[in-house]
Protein backbone atom coordinates (compact mmCIF):
# COMPACT_ATOMS: atom_id res chain seq x y z
CA UNK A 1 0.00 0.00 0.00
CA UNK A 2 2.77 2.54 1.23
CA UNK A 3 4.17 1.77 -2.61
CA UNK A 4 1.12 2.44 -4.31
CA UNK A 5 0.69 5.88 -2.54
CA UNK A 6 4.18 6.73 -3.46
CA UNK A 7 3.15 6.01 -7.01
CA UNK A 8 -0.20 8.28 -7.03
CA UNK A 9 1.99 11.00 -5.36
CA UNK A 10 4.74 10.62 -8.03
CA UNK A 11 2.17 11.54 -10.14
CA UNK A 12 1.03 13.88 -8.54
CA UNK A 13 4.40 15.82 -8.30
CA UNK A 14 4.88 15.50 -12.14
CA UNK A 15 1.21 16.79 -12.53
CA UNK A 16 2.00 19.51 -10.34
CA UNK A 17 5.82 20.56 -11.18
CA UNK A 18 4.08 20.59 -14.89
CA UNK A 19 1.32 22.90 -14.01
CA UNK A 20 3.93 25.28 -11.89
CA UNK A 21 5.54 25.18 -15.40
CA UNK A 22 2.64 26.49 -17.00
CA UNK A 23 0.08 27.84 -14.60
CA UNK A 24 -2.27 28.89 -17.82
CA UNK A 25 -2.70 25.27 -18.84
CA UNK A 26 -6.21 23.88 -18.57
CA UNK A 27 -5.90 20.50 -16.49
CA UNK A 28 -8.02 17.83 -16.19
CA UNK A 29 -9.41 16.44 -12.77
CA UNK A 30 -9.45 12.79 -13.16
CA UNK A 31 -11.33 10.59 -10.30
CA UNK A 32 -9.39 8.78 -7.96
CA UNK A 33 -10.82 5.46 -8.25
CA UNK A 34 -10.00 5.58 -11.45
CA UNK A 35 -6.32 5.48 -10.69
CA UNK A 36 -6.49 1.82 -9.00
CA UNK A 37 -7.61 -0.12 -12.45
CA UNK A 38 -5.56 2.44 -14.78
CA UNK A 39 -2.63 1.20 -12.32
CA UNK A 40 -3.07 -2.41 -12.34
CA UNK A 41 -3.05 -2.15 -16.10
CA UNK A 42 -0.05 -0.49 -16.30
CA UNK A 43 1.39 -3.19 -14.25
CA UNK A 44 0.57 -5.12 -16.79
CA UNK A 45 2.73 -3.81 -19.13
CA UNK A 46 5.65 -3.48 -16.97
CA UNK A 47 6.97 -6.73 -16.38
CA UNK A 48 10.25 -5.11 -14.34
CA UNK A 49 7.27 -4.58 -11.42
CA UNK A 50 6.56 -8.12 -11.03
CA UNK A 51 8.99 -8.06 -8.20
CA UNK A 52 6.98 -5.79 -6.14
CA UNK A 53 4.43 -7.87 -6.93
CA UNK A 54 5.57 -10.81 -5.31
CA UNK A 55 6.86 -9.21 -2.27
CA UNK A 56 3.39 -6.86 -1.81
CA UNK A 57 1.39 -10.21 -1.47
CA UNK A 58 -0.98 -8.31 0.77
CA UNK A 59 -1.88 -5.75 -1.70
CA UNK A 60 -2.43 -7.07 -4.60
CA UNK A 61 -4.15 -9.71 -2.80
CA UNK A 62 -6.38 -7.07 -1.75
CA UNK A 63 -6.71 -5.81 -5.17
CA UNK A 64 -7.01 -8.63 -6.27
CA UNK A 65 -10.19 -9.56 -4.66
CA UNK A 66 -11.60 -6.47 -4.70
CA UNK A 67 -11.31 -6.46 -8.78
CA UNK A 68 -12.63 -10.18 -8.80
CA UNK A 69 -15.53 -8.88 -6.48
CA UNK A 70 -16.63 -6.15 -9.49
CA UNK A 71 -16.21 -8.66 -12.28
CA UNK A 72 -18.29 -11.40 -10.78
CA UNK A 73 -21.60 -9.20 -10.38
CA UNK A 74 -24.09 -11.13 -11.90
CA UNK A 75 -25.99 -13.55 -9.94
CA UNK A 76 -24.87 -17.38 -10.34
CA UNK A 77 -27.90 -18.58 -12.04
CA UNK A 78 -27.69 -16.34 -15.34
CA UNK A 79 -25.89 -17.03 -18.16
CA UNK A 80 -23.56 -13.96 -18.09
CA UNK A 81 -22.10 -14.89 -14.86
CA UNK A 82 -20.76 -17.76 -16.80
CA UNK A 83 -19.53 -15.81 -19.61
CA UNK A 84 -17.06 -14.31 -17.12
CA UNK A 85 -14.91 -17.40 -17.07
CA UNK A 86 -14.81 -17.49 -20.90
CA UNK A 87 -13.11 -13.74 -20.85
CA UNK A 88 -10.27 -14.62 -22.99
CA UNK A 89 -8.78 -14.03 -26.45
CA UNK A 90 -6.54 -16.78 -28.36
CA UNK A 91 -3.50 -15.22 -27.29
CA UNK A 92 -3.60 -15.09 -23.66
CA UNK A 93 -4.84 -18.60 -23.75
CA UNK A 94 -1.62 -19.12 -25.70
CA UNK A 95 0.20 -16.70 -23.87
CA UNK A 96 -0.58 -19.23 -20.34
CA UNK A 97 0.19 -22.14 -22.27
CA UNK A 98 3.45 -21.09 -23.00
CA UNK A 99 3.95 -19.93 -19.66
CA UNK A 100 3.08 -23.50 -18.47
CA UNK A 101 5.35 -25.63 -20.58
CA UNK A 102 8.56 -22.87 -20.17
CA UNK A 103 8.50 -21.76 -16.37
CA UNK A 104 10.40 -19.00 -15.68
CA UNK A 105 12.38 -19.21 -12.52
CA UNK A 106 11.01 -16.69 -9.52
CA UNK A 107 8.23 -15.69 -11.35
CA UNK A 108 4.38 -17.04 -10.39
CA UNK A 109 2.39 -18.72 -13.09
CA UNK A 110 -1.00 -17.06 -11.37
CA UNK A 111 0.47 -13.53 -10.49
CA UNK A 112 2.01 -13.45 -14.50
CA UNK A 113 -0.49 -14.78 -16.70
CA UNK A 114 -3.80 -15.49 -14.72
CA UNK A 115 -3.71 -11.58 -13.44
CA UNK A 116 -7.50 -12.17 -11.34
CA UNK A 117 -8.83 -13.49 -15.09
CA UNK A 118 -9.01 -17.04 -14.29
CA UNK A 119 -10.76 -19.03 -17.56
CA UNK A 120 -12.46 -22.33 -17.68
CA UNK A 121 -11.54 -22.54 -21.39
CA UNK A 122 -8.15 -23.76 -20.84
CA UNK A 123 -8.52 -26.86 -18.35
CA UNK A 124 -11.88 -27.37 -19.91
CA UNK A 125 -10.54 -28.33 -23.25
CA UNK A 126 -6.88 -29.20 -22.20
CA UNK A 127 -7.97 -32.13 -20.40
CA UNK A 128 -10.59 -33.02 -23.44
CA UNK A 129 -7.41 -33.19 -25.78
CA UNK A 130 -5.60 -35.29 -22.68
CA UNK A 131 -8.16 -37.90 -22.92
CA UNK A 132 -8.46 -38.37 -26.75
CA UNK A 133 -4.96 -38.07 -26.97
CA UNK A 134 -3.68 -40.76 -24.75
CA UNK A 135 -6.52 -43.26 -25.74
CA UNK A 136 -5.60 -42.27 -29.70
CA UNK A 137 -1.84 -42.68 -28.62
CA UNK A 138 -2.04 -45.88 -26.25
CA UNK A 139 -4.16 -47.46 -29.16
CA UNK A 140 -1.62 -46.68 -31.58
CA UNK A 141 1.45 -47.91 -29.46
CA UNK A 142 -0.24 -51.10 -28.84
CA UNK A 143 -1.13 -51.18 -32.49
CA UNK A 144 2.54 -51.15 -33.64
CA UNK A 145 3.66 -53.21 -30.62
CA UNK A 146 1.91 -56.32 -31.65
CA UNK A 147 2.01 -55.25 -35.27
CA UNK A 148 3.73 -58.90 -36.27
CA UNK A 149 2.29 -61.49 -34.22
CA UNK A 150 0.11 -64.23 -35.97
CA UNK A 151 -2.56 -63.99 -33.01
CA UNK A 152 -3.01 -60.17 -32.59
CA UNK A 153 -6.08 -58.71 -33.99
CA UNK A 154 -6.08 -55.39 -33.35
CA UNK A 155 -9.28 -53.72 -31.26
CA UNK A 156 -10.28 -49.97 -30.86
CA UNK A 157 -10.18 -50.36 -27.03
CA UNK A 158 -12.94 -47.43 -27.23
CA UNK A 159 -13.62 -48.61 -23.62
CA UNK A 160 -10.37 -47.02 -21.98
CA UNK A 161 -11.70 -43.11 -23.56
CA UNK A 162 -13.73 -43.59 -20.57
CA UNK A 163 -11.72 -44.69 -18.00
CA UNK A 164 -9.25 -41.78 -18.91
CA UNK A 165 -11.88 -39.10 -18.74
CA UNK A 166 -12.85 -40.10 -15.72
CA UNK A 167 -9.43 -39.97 -14.32
CA UNK A 168 -8.20 -36.90 -15.84
CA UNK A 169 -11.19 -34.93 -14.92
CA UNK A 170 -11.12 -35.80 -11.25
CA UNK A 171 -7.31 -35.19 -11.06
CA UNK A 172 -8.14 -31.84 -12.58
CA UNK A 173 -11.25 -30.72 -10.51
CA UNK A 174 -11.41 -32.34 -7.20
CA UNK A 175 -7.88 -32.15 -6.53
CA UNK A 176 -7.74 -28.78 -7.23
CA UNK A 177 -10.88 -28.65 -4.88
CA UNK A 178 -8.69 -30.54 -2.15
CA UNK A 179 -5.84 -28.11 -1.95
CA UNK A 180 -8.36 -25.45 -1.41
CA UNK A 181 -10.32 -26.78 0.97
CA UNK A 182 -7.02 -27.62 2.51
CA UNK A 183 -5.43 -24.28 2.42
CA UNK A 184 -8.52 -22.33 3.20
CA UNK A 185 -8.30 -24.50 6.20
CA UNK A 186 -4.67 -23.26 7.40
CA UNK A 187 -5.51 -20.04 5.96
CA UNK A 188 -7.86 -19.74 9.05
CA UNK A 189 -4.96 -20.92 11.49
CA UNK A 190 -2.02 -19.03 10.17
CA UNK A 191 -1.87 -15.65 8.49
CA UNK A 192 -1.06 -15.89 4.97
CA UNK A 193 0.06 -13.60 2.52
CA UNK A 194 -0.48 -15.05 -1.19
CA UNK A 195 -4.11 -16.88 -1.28
CA UNK A 196 -5.59 -18.26 -4.00
CA UNK A 197 -9.30 -19.00 -5.14
CA UNK A 198 -10.37 -22.03 -6.26
CA UNK A 199 -10.80 -20.98 -9.97
CA UNK A 200 -7.01 -19.67 -9.91
CA UNK A 201 -6.17 -23.40 -8.65
CA UNK A 202 -7.94 -25.15 -11.40
CA UNK A 203 -6.63 -22.91 -13.75
CA UNK A 204 -3.06 -23.35 -12.84
CA UNK A 205 -3.67 -27.47 -12.95
CA UNK A 206 -5.55 -27.64 -15.90
CA UNK A 207 -2.96 -25.29 -17.71
CA UNK A 208 0.00 -27.41 -16.16
CA UNK A 209 -1.68 -30.46 -17.60
CA UNK A 210 -0.48 -29.32 -20.97
CA UNK A 211 2.84 -30.54 -21.44
CA UNK A 212 1.27 -33.86 -21.00
CA UNK A 213 -0.38 -33.62 -24.46
CA UNK A 214 2.90 -33.48 -26.84
CA UNK A 215 4.51 -36.33 -24.29
CA UNK A 216 1.52 -38.76 -24.74
CA UNK A 217 2.38 -38.47 -28.36
CA UNK A 218 5.93 -39.09 -27.82
CA UNK A 219 4.94 -42.25 -26.05
CA UNK A 220 4.43 -43.90 -29.04
CA UNK A 221 7.95 -44.83 -29.29
CA UNK A 222 8.00 -48.26 -28.18
CA UNK A 223 11.24 -47.71 -26.21
CA UNK A 224 10.87 -48.11 -22.41
CA UNK A 225 14.28 -45.67 -21.64
CA UNK A 226 12.51 -43.20 -23.99
CA UNK A 227 9.08 -43.13 -22.35
CA UNK A 228 10.41 -42.80 -18.70
CA UNK A 229 13.04 -40.12 -19.52
CA UNK A 230 10.27 -38.19 -20.94
CA UNK A 231 8.08 -38.53 -17.34
CA UNK A 232 10.87 -37.14 -15.52
CA UNK A 233 11.02 -34.00 -18.12
CA UNK A 234 7.53 -33.20 -18.29
CA UNK A 235 7.02 -34.01 -14.79
CA UNK A 236 10.27 -31.58 -14.00
CA UNK A 237 8.29 -28.63 -16.24
CA UNK A 238 5.08 -28.96 -15.14
CA UNK A 239 5.95 -29.45 -11.53
CA UNK A 240 8.13 -26.91 -11.32
CA UNK A 241 4.78 -24.29 -12.37
CA UNK A 242 3.15 -26.01 -9.79
CA UNK A 243 6.02 -25.45 -6.83
CA UNK A 244 6.61 -22.36 -7.96
CA UNK A 245 2.91 -21.42 -7.57
CA UNK A 246 2.37 -23.11 -4.42
CA UNK A 247 5.33 -22.21 -2.36
CA UNK A 248 4.36 -18.80 -1.63
CA UNK A 249 1.11 -20.15 -0.53
CA UNK A 250 2.45 -22.18 2.39
CA UNK A 251 6.01 -20.91 3.36
CA UNK A 252 4.76 -18.74 6.02
CA UNK A 253 3.30 -21.95 8.10
CA UNK A 254 4.65 -24.84 9.96
CA UNK A 255 7.83 -26.04 7.68
CA UNK A 256 6.84 -29.64 8.05
CA UNK A 257 3.29 -28.69 6.76
CA UNK A 258 4.40 -26.94 3.85
CA UNK A 259 7.12 -29.29 2.51
CA UNK A 260 4.51 -32.54 3.23
CA UNK A 261 1.61 -30.23 0.85
CA UNK A 262 4.39 -29.56 -1.86
CA UNK A 263 5.31 -32.86 -1.80
CA UNK A 264 1.78 -34.56 -2.07
CA UNK A 265 1.27 -31.95 -5.19
CA UNK A 266 4.31 -33.51 -6.55
CA UNK A 267 3.77 -36.83 -5.89
CA UNK A 268 -0.16 -36.86 -7.42
CA UNK A 269 0.74 -35.38 -10.39
CA UNK A 270 3.81 -37.94 -11.12
CA UNK A 271 1.48 -40.83 -10.04
CA UNK A 272 -1.11 -39.31 -13.00
CA UNK A 273 1.89 -39.12 -15.28
CA UNK A 274 3.02 -42.76 -14.47
CA UNK A 275 -0.40 -44.39 -14.00
CA UNK A 276 -1.33 -43.26 -17.51
CA UNK A 277 1.72 -44.67 -19.09
CA UNK A 278 1.16 -47.70 -17.31
CA UNK A 279 -2.13 -48.81 -17.87
CA UNK A 280 -2.85 -47.11 -21.78
CA UNK A 281 0.32 -48.02 -22.92
CA UNK A 282 1.96 -51.58 -22.74
CA UNK A 283 4.85 -52.43 -22.76
CA UNK A 284 7.16 -52.95 -25.61
CA UNK A 285 8.36 -56.36 -25.66
CA UNK A 286 12.40 -57.13 -24.49
CA UNK A 287 14.16 -56.78 -28.09
CA UNK A 288 16.85 -60.13 -27.28
CA UNK A 289 14.15 -63.13 -26.67
CA UNK A 290 15.01 -65.47 -24.29
CA UNK A 291 16.07 -68.55 -25.78
CA UNK A 292 13.59 -71.42 -26.08
CA UNK A 293 15.21 -74.66 -26.97
CA UNK A 294 12.59 -76.72 -28.49
CA UNK A 295 12.78 -79.97 -26.92
CA UNK A 296 11.86 -82.26 -29.46
CA UNK A 297 14.16 -84.61 -29.09
CA UNK A 298 13.03 -85.28 -25.85
CA UNK A 299 15.48 -88.74 -24.86
CA UNK A 300 18.37 -86.75 -25.85
CA UNK A 301 17.87 -84.31 -23.45
CA UNK A 302 16.77 -86.34 -20.55
CA UNK A 303 19.84 -88.33 -21.32
CA UNK A 304 22.12 -84.99 -21.35
CA UNK A 305 20.90 -83.54 -18.01
CA UNK A 306 22.06 -87.03 -16.20
CA UNK B 1 -59.84 19.48 -48.30
CA UNK B 2 -57.94 22.15 -49.31
CA UNK B 3 -54.64 20.56 -48.17
CA UNK B 4 -55.03 18.21 -50.62
CA UNK B 5 -55.19 20.92 -53.59
CA UNK B 6 -51.26 20.24 -53.98
CA UNK B 7 -50.88 16.43 -53.82
CA UNK B 8 -49.49 14.67 -56.92
CA UNK B 9 -47.95 11.83 -57.48
CA UNK B 10 -44.66 12.24 -60.01
CA UNK B 11 -45.38 10.69 -63.32
CA UNK B 12 -42.07 8.04 -63.19
CA UNK B 13 -43.90 6.69 -60.63
CA UNK B 14 -45.74 3.68 -61.45
CA UNK B 15 -49.21 2.98 -59.70
CA UNK B 16 -50.27 -0.32 -60.06
CA UNK B 17 -52.26 -2.89 -58.24
CA UNK B 18 -55.05 -5.04 -57.81
CA UNK B 19 -58.37 -3.17 -57.18
CA UNK B 20 -60.58 -6.61 -57.16
CA UNK B 21 -59.97 -8.86 -54.09
CA UNK B 22 -60.67 -12.33 -55.62
CA UNK B 23 -63.05 -14.33 -52.84
CA UNK B 24 -62.11 -17.81 -52.77
CA UNK B 25 -58.82 -20.10 -52.86
CA UNK B 26 -56.61 -16.87 -52.29
CA UNK B 27 -56.98 -15.54 -49.24
CA UNK B 28 -53.89 -15.35 -47.61
CA UNK B 29 -54.82 -17.89 -44.37
CA UNK B 30 -54.82 -20.67 -47.02
CA UNK B 31 -50.82 -20.24 -47.63
CA UNK B 32 -50.22 -20.53 -43.70
CA UNK B 33 -52.23 -23.60 -42.79
CA UNK B 34 -50.93 -27.15 -43.49
CA UNK B 35 -53.55 -29.14 -42.11
CA UNK B 36 -55.02 -29.76 -44.84
CA UNK B 37 -52.98 -30.79 -47.33
CA UNK B 38 -52.18 -33.70 -48.45
CA UNK B 39 -49.46 -35.56 -46.10
CA UNK B 40 -47.27 -36.30 -49.05
CA UNK B 41 -46.71 -32.74 -49.02
CA UNK B 42 -46.12 -31.90 -45.94
CA UNK B 43 -43.15 -34.85 -45.89
CA UNK B 44 -41.54 -33.88 -48.96
CA UNK B 45 -41.26 -30.09 -48.36
CA UNK B 46 -39.61 -31.34 -45.22
CA UNK B 47 -37.45 -33.58 -47.29
CA UNK B 48 -36.80 -31.00 -49.54
CA UNK B 49 -35.48 -28.71 -46.78
CA UNK B 50 -32.99 -31.52 -45.21
CA UNK B 51 -31.57 -31.98 -49.00
CA UNK B 52 -31.47 -28.54 -49.53
CA UNK B 53 -29.34 -28.68 -46.98
CA UNK B 54 -27.63 -31.51 -47.54
CA UNK B 55 -26.54 -30.32 -50.65
CA UNK B 56 -25.38 -26.53 -48.93
CA UNK B 57 -23.10 -28.97 -46.80
CA UNK B 58 -21.49 -30.51 -49.36
CA UNK B 59 -20.96 -27.19 -51.67
CA UNK B 60 -20.41 -24.77 -48.66
CA UNK B 61 -20.77 -21.50 -49.86
CA UNK B 62 -21.47 -18.43 -47.89
CA UNK B 63 -25.65 -18.97 -47.68
CA UNK B 64 -27.18 -18.41 -44.79
CA UNK B 65 -30.18 -20.85 -45.40
CA UNK B 66 -28.33 -23.30 -43.12
CA UNK B 67 -28.48 -21.08 -40.35
CA UNK B 68 -32.23 -19.29 -40.85
CA UNK B 69 -34.43 -22.28 -41.45
CA UNK B 70 -32.40 -24.65 -38.78
CA UNK B 71 -34.11 -28.24 -38.57
CA UNK B 72 -32.83 -31.64 -36.06
CA UNK B 73 -33.90 -34.06 -38.62
CA UNK B 74 -30.81 -34.19 -41.09
CA UNK B 75 -28.70 -34.49 -37.98
CA UNK B 76 -30.46 -36.81 -36.68
CA UNK B 77 -30.77 -39.37 -39.60
CA UNK B 78 -26.89 -38.61 -40.15
CA UNK B 79 -26.34 -39.27 -36.30
CA UNK B 80 -28.40 -42.57 -36.39
CA UNK B 81 -27.04 -43.68 -39.67
CA UNK B 82 -23.37 -43.27 -38.54
CA UNK B 83 -23.99 -45.49 -35.14
CA UNK B 84 -25.63 -48.26 -37.03
CA UNK B 85 -22.61 -48.48 -39.75
CA UNK B 86 -20.55 -48.45 -36.68
CA UNK B 87 -22.21 -51.57 -35.33
CA UNK B 88 -21.02 -54.97 -36.09
CA UNK B 89 -17.44 -54.85 -35.47
CA UNK B 90 -16.54 -55.72 -31.72
CA UNK B 91 -13.63 -58.32 -31.45
CA UNK B 92 -13.69 -61.24 -29.04
CA UNK B 93 -14.52 -59.55 -25.94
CA UNK B 94 -17.10 -57.24 -25.49
CA UNK B 95 -14.66 -54.87 -23.37
CA UNK B 96 -12.34 -53.72 -25.98
CA UNK B 97 -14.75 -53.59 -28.75
CA UNK B 98 -15.61 -50.21 -30.75
CA UNK B 99 -17.87 -48.19 -29.36
CA UNK B 100 -21.06 -48.92 -28.65
CA UNK B 101 -24.52 -47.47 -30.68
CA UNK B 102 -25.19 -45.33 -27.34
CA UNK B 103 -21.21 -44.29 -27.25
CA UNK B 104 -21.56 -42.56 -30.46
CA UNK B 105 -25.25 -41.18 -30.35
CA UNK B 106 -23.76 -39.57 -26.99
CA UNK B 107 -20.52 -38.65 -28.04
CA UNK B 108 -22.28 -36.53 -31.17
CA UNK B 109 -24.78 -35.40 -29.21
CA UNK B 110 -23.17 -33.97 -26.32
CA UNK B 111 -19.90 -33.45 -28.00
CA UNK B 112 -22.57 -30.71 -30.65
CA UNK B 113 -24.26 -29.14 -27.37
CA UNK B 114 -20.56 -28.69 -24.95
CA UNK B 115 -19.02 -27.29 -28.46
CA UNK B 116 -22.30 -24.63 -28.67
CA UNK B 117 -22.38 -23.70 -25.13
CA UNK B 118 -18.19 -23.40 -25.50
CA UNK B 119 -19.10 -20.88 -28.36
CA UNK B 120 -21.73 -19.51 -26.81
CA UNK B 121 -20.16 -18.49 -23.72
CA UNK B 122 -17.29 -17.25 -25.48
CA UNK B 123 -19.39 -14.22 -26.93
CA UNK B 124 -20.48 -16.00 -30.45
CA UNK B 125 -24.10 -14.43 -31.41
CA UNK B 126 -25.08 -17.46 -32.87
CA UNK B 127 -28.35 -18.94 -31.49
CA UNK B 128 -28.33 -22.56 -29.60
CA UNK B 129 -30.18 -25.03 -32.26
CA UNK B 130 -28.55 -23.07 -35.05
CA UNK B 131 -25.42 -24.27 -33.62
CA UNK B 132 -26.39 -27.80 -33.07
CA UNK B 133 -27.97 -27.48 -36.80
CA UNK B 134 -24.59 -26.59 -38.39
CA UNK B 135 -22.70 -29.19 -36.68
CA UNK B 136 -24.90 -31.87 -37.18
CA UNK B 137 -25.49 -31.43 -40.95
CA UNK B 138 -21.68 -30.77 -41.30
CA UNK B 139 -21.05 -35.19 -39.93
CA UNK B 140 -22.43 -35.61 -44.03
CA UNK B 141 -18.95 -36.17 -45.39
CA UNK B 142 -17.92 -38.27 -42.59
CA UNK B 143 -20.97 -40.34 -43.21
CA UNK B 144 -20.22 -40.85 -46.56
CA UNK B 145 -16.67 -41.97 -45.50
CA UNK B 146 -17.76 -44.49 -43.26
CA UNK B 147 -20.08 -45.96 -46.01
CA UNK B 148 -17.31 -46.12 -48.47
CA UNK B 149 -14.78 -47.49 -45.50
CA UNK B 150 -17.23 -50.01 -45.31
CA UNK B 151 -17.63 -51.20 -49.25
CA UNK B 152 -13.90 -51.30 -49.16
CA UNK B 153 -13.99 -53.75 -46.28
CA UNK B 154 -16.17 -55.75 -47.87
CA UNK B 155 -13.12 -56.37 -50.42
CA UNK B 156 -10.43 -56.59 -47.92
CA UNK B 157 -8.45 -55.61 -45.19
CA UNK B 158 -5.05 -55.25 -46.42
CA UNK B 159 -2.52 -52.40 -45.97
CA UNK B 160 -4.13 -51.17 -49.36
CA UNK B 161 -7.52 -51.17 -48.09
CA UNK B 162 -6.22 -49.34 -44.86
CA UNK B 163 -4.69 -46.63 -47.05
CA UNK B 164 -7.51 -45.67 -49.31
CA UNK B 165 -9.62 -45.46 -46.20
CA UNK B 166 -6.64 -43.51 -44.63
CA UNK B 167 -7.27 -41.25 -47.22
CA UNK B 168 -10.53 -41.09 -47.45
CA UNK B 169 -11.76 -40.46 -44.17
CA UNK B 170 -8.86 -37.68 -43.89
CA UNK B 171 -10.43 -35.61 -46.88
CA UNK B 172 -14.08 -36.27 -45.69
CA UNK B 173 -12.75 -35.16 -41.63
CA UNK B 174 -11.18 -31.87 -43.57
CA UNK B 175 -14.41 -31.46 -45.35
CA UNK B 176 -16.49 -31.50 -42.36
CA UNK B 177 -14.23 -29.17 -40.44
CA UNK B 178 -13.89 -26.81 -43.58
CA UNK B 179 -18.03 -26.89 -43.91
CA UNK B 180 -18.90 -26.22 -40.17
CA UNK B 181 -15.61 -23.12 -39.72
CA UNK B 182 -17.56 -21.60 -42.98
CA UNK B 183 -20.81 -21.37 -41.42
CA UNK B 184 -19.54 -20.90 -37.43
CA UNK B 185 -16.75 -18.87 -37.58
CA UNK B 186 -18.79 -15.29 -38.96
CA UNK B 187 -20.78 -15.46 -35.82
CA UNK B 188 -17.41 -15.69 -33.40
CA UNK B 189 -15.51 -12.05 -32.16
CA UNK B 190 -12.56 -11.99 -34.42
CA UNK B 191 -10.08 -12.61 -31.80
CA UNK B 192 -11.44 -15.95 -30.02
CA UNK B 193 -12.12 -17.13 -33.59
CA UNK B 194 -9.35 -20.05 -33.14
CA UNK B 195 -10.92 -20.48 -29.73
CA UNK B 196 -14.15 -21.59 -31.08
CA UNK B 197 -12.72 -23.18 -34.52
CA UNK B 198 -10.53 -25.74 -32.12
CA UNK B 199 -13.12 -27.52 -30.29
CA UNK B 200 -14.97 -28.27 -34.22
CA UNK B 201 -11.48 -29.67 -34.91
CA UNK B 202 -11.24 -32.27 -32.22
CA UNK B 203 -14.98 -33.18 -32.46
CA UNK B 204 -14.63 -34.48 -36.08
CA UNK B 205 -10.93 -35.79 -35.45
CA UNK B 206 -12.75 -38.36 -32.55
CA UNK B 207 -15.70 -39.34 -35.10
CA UNK B 208 -13.32 -39.96 -37.76
CA UNK B 209 -10.87 -41.57 -35.61
CA UNK B 210 -13.52 -44.13 -34.47
CA UNK B 211 -14.93 -44.24 -38.40
CA UNK B 212 -11.00 -45.71 -39.11
CA UNK B 213 -10.52 -47.96 -36.45
CA UNK B 214 -13.39 -49.55 -37.35
CA UNK B 215 -12.45 -53.22 -37.79
CA UNK B 216 -15.09 -55.97 -38.68
CA UNK B 217 -15.27 -59.32 -37.05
Amino acid sequence: IACLVMYLFAEFDDAANLLAANPDATTISIDEPVEIPKNQHSRLQEPGREEDDELLGTDDSDKTELLAGQKKSAPFWTFEYYQTFFDVDTYQVLDRIKGSVFPVPGKNFVRLYIRSNPDLYGPFWICATLVFTIAVSGNLSNFFIHLGKPTYHYVPEFRKVSIAATTIYAYAWLVPLALWGFLMWRNSKVMNIVSYSFLEIVCVYGYSLFIYIPTAILWIIPQQVVRWVLVVFSLCLSGSVLVMTFWPAVRDDNRRIAVATVASILLLHALLAVGCLAYFFDAPELDIPAPIIPAHNGTTVITKSH
Amino acid sequence: FPGLADVSIAQDIPVEGEITVPVGSQSPDEDYSTLDEPVKDTIMRDLKAVGKKFVHVMYPRKSSALLRDWDLWGPLVLCVSLALMLQGGSADSKDDGGPQFAEVFVIIWFGAVVITLNSKLLGGTISFFQSLCVLGYCVLPLTVAMLVCRLVLLAGAGTVSFIIRLIVVGAMFGWSTLASTAFLADSQPPNRKALVVYPIFLFYFVISWMILTFTPQ
